[in-house]
């Protein structure tokens, strides 16, 4: 399926957060994820199924005043 | 030092990490500064250079207390979300709300503050909004359930100072028990001081450091010149008048004229 990845589109075999994650080379990085706008905790992704034309937005720690 | 949500700091230094030149005159800046608090952020990671995580054991070396920001949010939900990946990200309950309302200025949408401030102190979050000096909406803030407030010296990044101290020196007087910090706006040493002077009991800053010609330098200058107000402030400063009054005593004084 198709879907948005920190809004770049993107071709995945994954159907779940997890597993995208892990396709897309984030396995054991500090990192918070959203699908659509809704905020997932860690403990949900394995359960957070993905859609064709999910906006999917993965944030770790930057720079910040 | 009064209390941050139960949390006694070293002193009142809170320093960006953004904008440094590199990452280690940031770390150095952070040294020199002897900083008690880092604002920190989150942004868009990538799967193939990964280069929050490379951040994140650098400021984890820091060894400061980490408060993130929700900044450039300009709706309740963009904040609240964000709130809620920082705090997992993070593991700390509190968060630098802000709701920016205008682009020219980034002043927060004081409405929407109020509002996201409200929900997330309901999900147990420990909020800082960075919010103005009008105290009618800091009011709404405290009931919204805000035990900090963080009014701007003046807009982000300007370097501009105190702008309105009339306004920042009745917050005070008007909440002279909830912890106040001046957040954003401060270009120059003797501002932070200025700020400690008048009781506030912390500054946060970030650009006028990490856009010095030495971030480090001016990291220990600003250090130097909070520490200064805060000890002018304890000290209870003389009070202003408009006429003179001689210093040196008068009486003894011999008949020469």
């Amino acid at each position: 399926m198709k879907l948005q990845l920190n809004g770049a589109m993107i071709e995945t075999q994954a159907k779940m957060l997890d597993g995208l994650l892990e396709e897309q080379g984030f396995t054991g990085a500090k990192i918070a994820t959203a699908v659509n706008g809704e905020f997932v905790p860690a403990s949900a992704r394995a359960t957070q199924s993905l859609s064709d034309g999910d906006l999917v937005e993965v944030l770790a720690p930057m720079q910040g005043g | 030092m009064r209390d941050f949500y139960g949390t006694t700091l070293a002193n009142g230094f809170m320093l960006g990490t953004a904008q440094y030149p590199s990452p280690a005159i940031l770390a150095d800046a952070f040294r020199r500064s002897g900083a008690s608090v880092a604002t920190v952020s989150l942004r868009r990671e990538s799967g193939q250079d990964r280069a929050g995580q490379d951040f994140w054991q650098m400021i984890r070396a820091l060894d400061v207390h980490i408060l993130p920001n929700t900044a450039g949010c300009h709706s309740v939900k963009e904040a609240v979300t964000t709130a809620h990946m920082a705090r997992e990200v993070f593991d700390t309950k509190w968060i630098k709300l802000e709701v920016i309302g205008e682009e020219d200025t980034l002043q927060p949408d004081v409405f929407g503050l109020v509002e996201a401030a409200r929900i997330l102190t309901e999900d147990g979050f420990q909020v800082f909004p960075y919010t103005t000096e009008d105290l009618v909406v800091a009011d709404r803030l405290l009931h919204a359930g805000c035990e900090v407030l963080m009014p701007w010296g003046a807009p982000i990044g300007s370097g501009l100072g105190l702008n309105n101290l009339f306004g920042l020196r009745a917050m005070r007087a008007h909440f002279p028990d909830v912890p106040l910090v001046i957040d954003a706006g401060l270009g120059l040493p003797s501002q932070a001081a200025q700020a400690m002077e008048l009781g506030f009991d912390a500054v946060l800053l970030n650009t006028a450091v990490a856009k010095a010609g030495d971030p480090a330098g001016m990291a220990e200058a600003f250090a130097t010149a909070i520490r200064a107000g805060q000890l002018a402030a304890a000290a209870d400063p003389m009070e202003p008048r408009d006429m003179a009054a001689p210093s040196t005593p008068v009486i003894g004084k011999a008949f020469l004229s």
